[in-house]
């Protein structure tokens, strides 16, 4: 038996040696060698203070994304809506930053708000799609996602444009005020990193402890017989929308306040795609996500590097995430290990 | 086609669904296969048809053996099965699907292919619109169709899965009417599984009658209704007495009540039900039963009429307003809709908490749920996820989830499934609570089950419900003929 807990305990980490040794293939396939490809990755990704941080800025809001996505995907949402939350938060972010002027500690409080309420907002509208439209949160998601990002466009290309004139890159700098304060000439900040641990102190909070994580587990599992239990599920699904799209929206606010300094075209570039990777790799347990994140955070970032030491395109580090992913799809489940063991079912005399 | 099924066996887990099972079927003849509930019927005719591979026993078609892997396979030898939802493809027209997995060249030939069809279908005397989408149309017509697709691959046996159950009167006759030419006429095998004893008299040959997996009569028809309900449904055993519990209050009131799903519609139910009153409900599945449990439940709302409980009028209730209001409803998948696999009976006692807080006290919960797991005698541990416990805790653990105050219990098949202590334990606690003045509305499908607990029975048949009888004074054969259709 407790050689079956320390199984169930390590079985996570079967994916993830296995996606080691199909990247080390890879790596060698292309004539570089294991050794120099991940020693290059890692100096890239921790070689000094100033990589870190920029692991760190990364890992914000991705964290943040992640921490709502396991309330959604508990609830058996595949809200995949996320990186349109996250690029409407961006947004709202940005029209505050761009539209009042007023001291920083009136300034930052009222343009996370904005975030949270427009990525909340814009995942409610996926959730009552669903509910009442009948569209799968997946393609209701996919669409919104894309109106997200065209508004941005929009945005970036008409009203929004630099006064000095258009590049369709962005919107001119934010002024000081309206940005989050960095630590040293890093991108991050340490308000977005205190913010992040409460997010996922909350997210703990919710699915271990409260009534509301329950139902939602409840309807994630069965929803039919979460209803017929006096579930209210509509609401209860709406509200984890909420809950997901808030968080994200903040991962946007996070994003062009510290990262960018002003609303960019690709202003999530794909963290939304990458926190749902993220969540399916914890296996929904919360105390994972800040290190995969962490990890996931470090291997793109220190991709860049290995392109730059050894002439690798930098996507090698996404590869190196995706395969890991699909190998947790495929190997992830402890209960696999039931495979090998006889089944302990508690069974009556009956 | 010559079709002998010889000594079939097919047993699922410990259920014997099958238990050697022979039959001969000549061509030419139309034959029904009657049987309650569970007597195995369709599982006997989803092997002939490919659907399910036998454990034992053979299949001859002509006096060839024959073994299917699949039912396209079936279909290529001539076994065609039409089904009670027929395996069509909605969004599509109805001449593509009847093209649909028949020409192998690259291009349709669509005329040739709506030529045949529309010869094919005046043969039979159905009128089809080929440029019509499958979803526009009847049930009715879709089998219609099905069954000229199958005539159009070659089908020599044509297999029915309760073909009227939601189709007009209009189109039962000219269904029975082609069933007639295809025996009578083109020497095809048809075979009608059913329950309604009057369409059996009116359009078979000969039956066939399976009860618990085994065959246990066969007659030509003519044959007397009497005889075949007996074959059926057996005799019932004298029951114990009960002491019945009803008191004078009226509980539950449904003053001419309508309702509907999109398979069968119930008109004008009235129903009074006492304080303490045990009814239940017979009638074979689709039969409109359930869709009564559902309405009184909130599921469904009434089309016009009232429903009211305790004196107050609950017709427009939602599900969730119904449960306040003291009704429980008790679904028969226990594991699809009642219990939530993967989540421990304290979280189901925590979940079904009418007045919980923000935030869980699971100590509490968990002494709660030990203590009711000692009352309702479930084998199981607070922290033992549901799917882990065996059919019959499954079912205790529901009813240890039922409210105190609860008022009304609707109870679809309250035991099957569980063998006879078990039952007889889930009927001890319901009529604990009926002793507290709750009522039980419940159906079954178990004829003996409904006469030992019930204190009044009505059947359903098509939509209809027939008169209300006392459960002391009926016998198992009144049963039977109000479930096959008689008012």
């Amino acid at each position: 038996m407790r050689l079956r807990r320390w199984l169930e305990r390590i079985w996570p980490l079967v994916p993830v040696l296995g996606a080691l040794v199909v990247t080390s293939l890879l790596l060698l396939g292309f004539g570089v060698s294991p050794d120099e490809g991940f020693g290059a990755m890692l100096r890239g990704a921790f070689g000094d203070d100033q990589k870190t941080l920029s692991v760190l800025a990364f890992w914000v809001p991705l964290t943040l994304s992640s921490a709502g996505l396991v309330v959604a995907f508990t609830a058996g949402l595949w809200n995949i809506g996320v990186e349109g939350q996250i690029v409407m938060g961006a947004i709202a972010s940005s029209w505050i930053a761009l539209s009042l002027d007023a001291p920083a500690w009136v300034m930052i409080p009222l343009e996370l708000l904005a975030g949270m309420a427009a990525g909340g907002l814009w995942a409610v509208l996926a959730g009552i799609l669903k509910t009442r439209g009948h569209v799968h949160e997946i393609f209701g998601g996919l669409a919104l996602n894309n109106i997200a990002i065209i508004f941005t466009n929009y945005l970036i290309s008409g009203p929004w444009q630099p006064p000095e004139g258009g590049t369709f890159r962005g919107t001119a700098p934010f002024p000081e005020s309206a940005l989050l304060p960095l630590l040293g000439e890093s991108r991050l900040s340490p308000l977005s990193v205190a913010i992040t641990i409460l997010a996922l102190l909350g997210a703990y909070f919710i699915l271990k402890g409260t009534t509301w994580g329950l139902r939602l587990k409840a309807l994630g599992k069965n929803a039919l017989s979460a209803f017929l239990l006096g579930v209210r599920s509509e609401r209860e699904l709406l509200l984890a929308m909420m809950v997901c799209g808030a968080l994200a929206g903040l991962g946007g606010s996070v994003r062009v306040l510290s990262w960018f300094e002003s609303l960019r075209q690709s202003i999530s570039g794909g963290i939304g795609f990458l926190a749902l990777l993220v969540v399916m790799l914890s296996g929904l347990r919360v105390t994972l996500i800040p290190f995969i994140a962490l990890f996931f955070s470090a291997v793109l970032n220190g991709s860049i590097t290995l392109q730059l030491r050894t002439q690798l395109h930098s996507s090698l580090g996404g590869i190196l995430t995706a395969v890991m992913v699909l190998l947790v799809l495929l190997f992830g489940d402890p209960r696999q290990l039931n495979l090998f063991k006889k089944k302990t079912e508690v069974d009556s005399d009956e | 086609m010559q079709v002998s099924l010889v000594d079939i066996r097919k047993y699922f887990g410990s259920v014997r669904a099958n238990d050697g099972i022979t039959i001969h079927l000549d061509p030419g003849r139309i034959y029904g296969l009657l049987g309650e509930n569970g007597a195995g019927k369709s599982t006997l005719m989803k092997i002939l048809s490919g659907y399910h591979q036998q454990d034992t026993g053979t299949i001859e078609l002509d006096g060839k053996p024959a073994a299917f892997r699949s039912p396209a396979e079936a279909l290529r030898r001539g076994v065609g099965m039409i089904y009670q939802d027929p395996l069509d493809v909605p969004s599509m027209r109805v001449l593509e699907n009847y093209m649909l997995g028949r020409d192998a060249r690259l291009a349709l030939d669509r005329k040739a292919g709506e030529t045949e069809l529309l010869e094919n279908a005046a043969r039979l005397g159905f009128s089809v619109n080929t440029r019509a989408y499958i979803d526009t149309l009847t049930l009715g017509e879709r089998q219609q169709l099905e069954m000229l697709r199958m005539l159009a691959f070659g089908a020599q046996v044509f297999i029915l899965d309760e073909p009227t159950t939601g189709i007009s009167t209009d189109q039962k006759e000219s269904l029975f009417q082609s069933l007639r030419r295809l025996a009578h006429d083109d020497g095809k095998t048809v075979i009608l599984v059913s329950h309604k004893l009057s369409e059996v008299q009116e359009l078979c040959d000969h039956v066939v009658v399976l009860r618990r997996g085994k065959l246990v009569g066969e007659a030509d028809i003519p044959c007397p209704t009497d005889e075949l309900v007996r074959m059926m449904f057996e005799d019932v055993p004298p029951k114990q007495e009960r002491i019945s519990q009803v008191r004078d209050d009226i509980c539950l009131s449904i003053d001419n009540v309508s309702f509907e799903d999109d398979r069968l519609a119930v008109k004008d139910i009235c129903l009074e039900l006492h304080g303490g009153e045990v009814f239940g409900l017979a009638g074979l599945e689709g039969s409109g039963q359930r869709l009564l449990l559902q309405m009184c439940a909130g599921l469904i709302s009434p089309q016009k009429g009232s429903v009211t409980l305790h004196g107050k009028d609950v017709s427009a209730y939602s599900y969730h307003q119904m449960r306040e209001a003291g009704v429980a409803y008790l679904p028969a998948g226990r594991l699809e809709e009642g219990l939530i696999a993967g989540l421990s009976v304290m979280e189901h006692v925590a979940l079904s908490d009418p007045r919980p807080s923000f935030t869980i006290n699971w100590p509490h919960y968990e002494r709660e749920t030990a203590e009711r797991i000692q009352r309702y005698q479930v084998v199981g541990q607070p922290q033992t996820h549901v799917d882990a416990l065996s059919g019959g805790n499954q079912q205790r653990t529901l009813f240890a989830l039922l409210r105190p105050e609860v008022k009304l219990i609707l109870l679809e098949h309250p035991t099957r499934g569980l063998d006879v202590r078990s039952a007889e334990w889930i009927w001890q606690l319901m009529f604990e609570r009926v002793g507290q003045g709750a009522v039980i509305l419940f159906m079954s499908a178990d004829l003996d089950e409904l006469v030992a607990r019930s204190d009044r029975i009505a059947a359903f048949s098509g939509g209809q419900m027939s008169r209300v009888v006392a459960a002391e004074k009926t016998t198992a054969e009144e049963l039977g003929h109000l479930i096959g259709g008689e008012v």
